[in-house]
């Protein structure tokens, strides 16, 4: 505490354009962590199911996948069984969505602590997606008995793609929001687009259908897609395929371009969030 | 160490209002771009100064109140000095830890229980996890909650949530405190025990910021006081002085020119319209009223449709907004009144011979029960009220201490020795 009593703050107006403050993130890192931890749990409190629910979601959404596009659209799944394929490409692209979807809107979601007390704004985005982790780790370990169902094990050396791919979702995801949070702020309609564009974006990305399924000459257009890299890694090293990472890189690269002039956009627009919300 | 805990230089803040709605939607913004609207829309905004100029000194450990009028800048710089909304231009500088809370429950889950519920209030107000793991016994008897502890505050009383907020803020220890009138929630008896709990504050050396309307609040807490009126700094002083010319300023605001042009600007409602507020004695208006007569407070009212629980009602206050009285106007009525659609008079009278001779407020709220306020602001309407009742000839010029000046029945008989 003594260290502390010294401690001098200057409040005055802050240039247009500035960086994040790390240090400060970083100071604030148990706040992150409570603003985390009430999610979860009041994610889980509010319903009958609880945790089961992390699993529910894509475990139905695989049946019913399975049943309209594997049984009877016949696409095809790169010979994985089908429900298992698919199943692999929800759990990232269910991350990303989620993420996507919370942390657009977490900003003004969180209005009422942001226009009553002082934190690094930037923890409110971070937070909201952070807190998908642990659904998708739910999800995750689903796909065990799934496997054991299927009779299909995963290359142990392949698997360090896993985490590998959902950082660089988390990355891209966070790129995003820092774009989209901000701006909802100002551009209240913007609220409205992005599950629109979430549905949208699911089909463009190769998850009911193997990459393999769009035409040669078409390839490389889906894939400036930064999540089809992400989902194909993913999905690879479950099922113990080669993972291209070239793509991955490619991913990586556009979610950090994303993060750094997107903290720079949230940063310039966080100075009037108080006064606008 | 530096002996001024806080200094604010020349601290201004700068809101652009007028024709351009924000938040705005994104359309709007590329149309605006494509048709070269923007300009066009520049010129209609208007600035406002909500601060101008604005500074200040605060000693360490000294309790100083920030005062004004609703729209005098008040909150505006608390916003700033809880770093939530930045100044336009000028600097502030604050020595030692800083918390400031501009309401209790900041961030209360109704899901979540008291306990979590103090570990997420004190995460969110500054506070690190072993400061609250060691408090936590502390703040949970503050409460008066241990029962319920475990039970999520959404099936707390709204009183047993107030306390709950109300301590865990009260067990921040920063060195400056910046807080704002939170104190004026719950019942008498909590609301003294929360102003014991910031004086004990404000005696323990520790730099105290209150922006406050409770001027026997600011009396008792703060050495001295900050005036703000229209963004700048009227004055500032010691507290007893700077609240009795602001008391003194303010009763003289707010009369009856004032009060028809805010009926006048109120916003339109789609159940209500209140359309006047009069003070009659001998069916005559006044505002200079005499406490031998009865004095009859009336108010006009359109309801465009039939409501069930609305009521339209009064507050009278002396001049350091104690509430004397309250009344309502179907108040004496059994069951939840139910209100025509048409226009009402309703008249209250407050007996000859019950006012002392001193100035009052009347504040006037209307609502609609269990459902909604009709009336953003309540309406307020000060009054002198002149001696011209029963005077004991033999002491002129004497003034009752009292807030009121009921003739009480008195039986004075001779006892039986």
């Amino acid at each position: 505490m003594s260290s502390e009593t010294d401690a001098l703050l200057i409040i005055e107006p802050s240039p247009a354009w500035r960086t994040v403050d790390l240090g400060e993130v970083w100071r604030y890192r148990e706040l992150l962590y409570f603003f985390v931890w009430r999610d979860v749990k009041v994610r889980y409190k509010q319903t009958v199911l609880g945790i089961s629910w992390a699993i529910i979601q894509p475990l139905f959404a695989m049946i019913v996948f399975a049943f309209f596009f594997g049984r009877v659209a016949k696409l095809p799944s790169d010979g994985i069984p089908y429900p298992l394929f698919t199943y692999a490409g929800l759990l990232p692209w269910t991350f990303f969505a989620n993420g996507l979807g919370t942390g657009s809107q977490s900003v003004l979601s969180n209005a009422n602590l942001v226009t009553k007390v002082y934190f690094p704004r930037l923890l409110v985005p971070i937070s909201a997606i952070l807190t998908g982790i642990v659904d998708f780790a739910l999800a995750l370990l689903m796909l065990a008995p799934l496997l054991i169902w299927k009779h299909t094990m995963p290359a142990a050396e392949s698997l360090f793609f896993v985490p590998l791919s959902i950082g660089i979702a988390f990355l891209f995801v966070f790129g995003l929001s820092t774009w989209l949070s901000a701006m909802v702020v100002r551009y209240r309609d913007i609220r409205h687009v992005v599950p629109f564009v979430i549905q949208i974006w699911m089909f463009a990305t190769p998850i009911v259908y193997p990459l393999s399924f769009i035409p040669q000459k078409w390839r490389w257009a889906v894939s400036l897609n930064p999540m089809v890299p992400v989902v194909e890694a993913f999905r690879s090293s479950i099922f113990g395929r080669p993972v291209e990472v070239g793509g991955l890189l490619y991913a990586l690269v556009v979610s950090l371009v994303l993060i750094v002039t997107g903290s720079i956009y949230f940063r310039r627009l966080e100075r009037l969030f108080a006064d606008v919300m | 160490m530096s002996e001024i805990a806080v200094r604010a230089d020349n601290v201004s803040k700068l809101y652009r209002i007028g024709a351009r709605r924000d938040p705005r939607t994104f359309r709007e913004t590329l149309t605006d771009l494509m048709t070269f609207r923007r300009q066009q829309r520049n010129a209609e905004e208007r600035d406002l100064w909500a601060l101008r100029d604005i500074s200040f000194e605060v000693k360490r450990g000294e309790a100083i109140g920030i005062i004004g009028q609703n729209g005098a800048g008040k909150s505006t710089m608390l916003k700033i000095l809880s770093r939530i909304t930045e100044p336009t231009s000028g600097r502030i500088e604050l020595r030692g830890r800083v918390s400031s809370l501009l309401e209790v429950g900041t961030g209360f889950h109704p899901e979540l229980t008291g306990r979590e519920n103090i570990a997420l209030n004190g995460a969110i107000l500054g506070m690190t996890r072993a400061e609250i793991r060691q408090r936590f016994d502390e703040i949970v008897a503050f409460a008066e909650v241990e029962r319920f502890i475990d039970t999520p505050v959404k099936y707390y009383s709204s009183g047993m949530y107030m306390r709950l907020a109300f301590a865990v803020a009260a067990h921040l220890e920063p060195e400056i405190l910046v807080v704002d009138e939170v104190l004026a929630v719950g019942d008498a008896a909590f609301q003294s025990k929360c102003l014991r709990k910031m004086n004990d504050v404000a005696s323990h050396g520790r730099t105290v910021l209150f922006v406050s309307h409770n001027m026997p609040a600011v009396k008792t807490l703060c050495h001295s006081a900050v005036w703000l009126m229209n963004g700048k700094v009227v004055d500032s002083g010691d507290s007893t002085s700077m609240v009795t010319r602001y008391l003194q300023h303010s009763s003289s605001r707010a009369g009856r020119e004032d009060v028809v042009q805010l009926i006048a600007g109120l916003p339109p409602d789609p159940v209500f319209r209140l359309d006047a507020i009069r003070l009659l004695q001998r069916d005559n208006e006044t505002t200079n009223v005499l406490n031998g007569e009865p004095l009859d407070i009336e108010i006009r009212f359109t309801v465009f449709s039939t409501t069930l629980g609305l009521h339209v009602y009064f507050q009278l206050l002396d001049l350091e907004e104690v509430v004397i009285l309250e009344s309502i106007h179907n108040g004496s009525v059994d069951q939840a009144p139910r209100v025509e659609a048409g226009q009402w008079i309703a008249r209250a009278r407050i007996p000859a011979d019950f006012l002392a001779a001193r100035p009052y407020q009347l504040l006037l709220r209307a609502g609609i029960a269990d459902v909604r306020s009709l009336l953003r602001e309540p309406i307020r309407l000060t009054f002198d009220v002149q001696q011209s009742g029963v005077v004991n000839r033999a002491f002129p010029g004497y003034q009752t201490p009292g807030r009121i000046a009921p003739l009480l029945e008195w039986q004075v008989t001779r006892s039986a020795e």
